[in-house]
């Protein structure tokens, strides 16, 4: 068995709410940046598949040099080996363009039988690059995967997380899947893999290795213009104490306050 | 000279500051209220490698440098000083003696079950009668045959009751000399080996303290650990790296005690404006953040030259002095800062007060880093 991961870059979320419109339009946030926390899970679940099936995991992310953090955490937490996908034609994709970035690197690497992604992207927080991938490359695409019931036979069968609760659905192999966070704990990395990472480098591909035609994607091909960012008006809080003799009669004013308020 | 961590530490020490954020701090009121031995944290710690980082890759550590174990140790700190205190005398105490003093059978057997973290380990030099005082040691071990037989007690001894290792300083001859005293490997299930409750302390309640009785306790001779005589000078090697590490564990407290106390200063308020606005406040901030800083410098600098193979013991002494008596004081002033609160189990800082109160006392007090210290400098090296 073959398992590709996708991983990529984003702020930490308790930072998100500094970056301004301007850093925003420029794509630098001006932000230190982490593993896309959803990204974790699939990592996570790329090795359990790995320690529990056999086969091998492979880490990729598009991104210029300087982006490689996320390839970093793969191998820290167990990952062998991560590939990084660039070409300044890149530059400007939209999530269209990067799930098809990303199928070619994947049909490159070869016989395949789980893509894993992020479930979103902290930052863009479009979750579309799935959906993309998976298009582009002609596969199921599984959503909201809770947990990996069963692999084999060319087959596979995972709960997804549905409004009323999980349903339990089998595709046939390969497949694409963005899991939830209830499908594992992402592990720590481990001392030997910090370190492994530390001194990890990474292959790059380029468009001529993935045999991308470059007006396809980047800024030439994106379909998503950004045209018109605003930061959403801060939210504003304030505290009423309710004022009482017994806790019966603050709880019943803060309850009427409440359906005053449409709340409950 | 370069003050930047390389890429393997600040790794080290970002993957710790979030394990410690989300699986440490969050349980250590509960550790403190309760005194349960953090089992969980310990066993996540040995999963990721964490309680082999001074033990060689050869014997399944990971071999790290001594400025990453004081990463470790100083990111604990900041979350638990008792889970801090378990790791320290693990790797700091028990690990570091066998590591240094070992034969090779010795580090196969023994040091790789600590490098997983599937025992712990523990140091027992301490005594009901003595403890700065180490050429007072009663407990004697006996050559009977092809057997040491060990008989007294121990006091104090850190994971005396939860290690499967122990090192024990023994005196082998009866007279005070510098030559009298040996130290032993004793596998914590050997007949006569007995651990007392955990002692009943002011702080770290989930790090066990623990007297330990020992009667008639027979190990084979190749458990000798080193040379026979020549326990006292081992056990000083040993409590000279100790320092780092304890060193390590107080600029945590130190830097928990201040972020708490700027976290409060920032959102308390009086005669209608933060705390922090006022200067008295300022003042006691900028002078706690002035001293964790120095304490962290002194010891990364000890950790180097260790690292460098340089002399370090009374740089070790200066950095586990400054940063241990940094610590209580800091953590004193932000109980200050927290007025009524401070005092309060609600808010942190009185847990990492009585934590942090120990470690001007462990390994070495601060009167006995200062004979180190003034013997270093009247005397010469
Ligand atoms: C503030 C901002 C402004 C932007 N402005 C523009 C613009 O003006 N024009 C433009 O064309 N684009 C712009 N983009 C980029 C683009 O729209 C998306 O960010 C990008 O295509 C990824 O989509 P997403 O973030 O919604 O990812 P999602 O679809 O939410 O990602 C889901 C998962 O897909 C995988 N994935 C996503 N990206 C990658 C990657 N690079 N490598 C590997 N795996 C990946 C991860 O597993 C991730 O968890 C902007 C992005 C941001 C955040
Ligand atoms: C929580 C905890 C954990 C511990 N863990 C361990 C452990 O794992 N292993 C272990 O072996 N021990 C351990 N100890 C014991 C600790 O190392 C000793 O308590 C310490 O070394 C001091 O020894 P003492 O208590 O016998 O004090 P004493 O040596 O009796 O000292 C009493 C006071 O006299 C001072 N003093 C002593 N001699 C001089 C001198 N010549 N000049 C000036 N002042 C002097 C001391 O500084 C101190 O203030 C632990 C103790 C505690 C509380």
């Amino acid at each position: 068995m073959k398992y590709i991961v996708c991983v990529t870059q984003s702020p930490d979320t308790a930072e998100l709410p500094k970056v301004t419109v301007d850093q925003a339009e420029s794509g630098n946030q001006g932000l230190e940046l982490i593993t896309n926390p959803w990204d974790e899970y699939a990592i996570e679940e790329g090795l359990r598949l790995k320690e529990k099936q056999g086969g091998s995991v492979l880490a990729i992310t598009v991104g210029p040099a300087g982006t490689e953090g996320a390839l970093k955490s793969a191998v820290a937490m167990g990952v062998p080996k991560g590939v990084r996908v660039w070409d300044d034609a890149f530059a400007g994709s939209d999530a269209l363009a990067i799930g098809r970035i990303l199928a070619a690197a994947v049909r490159k690497e070869g016989d395949y039988d789980v893509v894993l992604t992020g479930k979103t992207t902290v930052d863009g927080n479009g979750a579309l690059v799935p959906v993309a991938l998976a298009s582009a490359l002609g596969a199921a695409l599984l959503s909201q995967v809770a947990k990996i019931v069963a692999i084999g036979d060319g087959k596979i069968t995972v709960e997804r997380l549905v409004e009323e609760g999980r349903e339990k659905v089998t595709a046939d192999l390969p497949v694409v899947i963005a899991p939830v966070k209830e499908i594992n704990e992402p592990r720590y990395a481990s001392f030997m893999g910090i370190r492994k990472a530390s001194r990890a480098k990474f292959d790059v591909w380029d468009a001529a290795a993935l045999g991308i035609n470059a007006g396809s994607v980047g800024a030439a091909g994106a379909k998503v213009a950004w045209g018109n960012l605003s930061k959403p008006p801060a939210r504003e809080g304030s505290v009423v104490l309710m004022e009482g003799e017994t806790v019966e009669e603050k709880v019943t004013k803060l309850v009427d306050a409440l359906m005053a308020e449409k709340v409950i | 000279m370069d003050f930047a961590f390389n890429e393997e530490q600040q790794f080290l020490h970002d993957t710790l500051h979030d394990f410690v954020a989300k699986e440490v701090k969050p349980q250590a009121r509960h550790v403190d209220e309760t005194g349960e031995f953090p089992w969980d944290i310990i066993q996540k710690l040995g999963a990721m490698g964490m309680l082999g980082l001074n033990i060689p890759e050869a014997y399944g550590g990971a071999g790290a440098d001594e400025l990453s174990v004081a990463i470790f140790l100083e990111e604990l700190g900041r979350g638990c000083g008792s889970t801090g205190l378990i790791s320290e005398a693990h790797l700091c105490l028990a690990a570091a003696a066998i590591n240094l003093f070992g034969s090779e059978a010795q580090k196969q057997r023994y040091l790789t079950p600590l490098a997983r973290g599937k025992v712990l380990g523990a140091l027992g030099l301490t005594e009901p009668g003595t403890g700065s005082d180490l050429q007072g040691i009663r407990t004697t071990a006996r050559r009977d045959g092809d057997e040491w037989i060990i008989n007294g007690s121990k006091m104090w001894m850190t994971n005396g009751g939860v290690a499967g290792t122990a090192v024990l300083l023994c005196r082998t001859k009866a007279e005070r000399s510098s030559h009298s005293l040996s130290q032993f490997i004793v596998p914590t299930d050997t007949p006569g080996f007995q651990a007392g409750p955990p002692e009943k302390k002011m702080g770290l309640h989930g790090c066990w303290s623990h007297a330990v009785s020992l009667d008639d306790v027979r190990v084979p001779l190749d458990h000798l650990l080193g040379a026979e005589g020549k326990g006292l000078q081992q056990t000083l090697a040993v409590l000279d790296g100790g320092r780092i590490g304890i060193g390590a564990l107080s600029v945590g407290l130190g830097q928990a005690a201040l972020e708490e106390a700027i976290g409060y200063a920032r959102q308390r308020e009086t005669f209608g404006r933060p705390i922090a606005e006022h200067q008295a406040i300022q003042f006691k901030l900028a002078d706690m953040a002035t001293k964790v800083h120095i304490a962290r410098q002194a010891l990364y600098y000890a950790a180097w030259r260790k690292e460098q193979g340089l002399p370090f013991s009374k740089e070790g002494a200066m950095a586990k002095l400054f940063a241990t008596e940094m610590a209580e004081e800091v953590a004193y002033q932000a109980i200050q800062i927290h007025g009524g609160y401070g005092y309060s189990h609600e808010y942190p800082v009185e847990r990492i007060y009585r934590d942090a109160r120990l470690m001007t006392i462990g390994e070495g007090t601060s009167e006995v880093q200062r004979m180190v210290i003034a013997r270093r400098i009247i005397k010469g090296r």
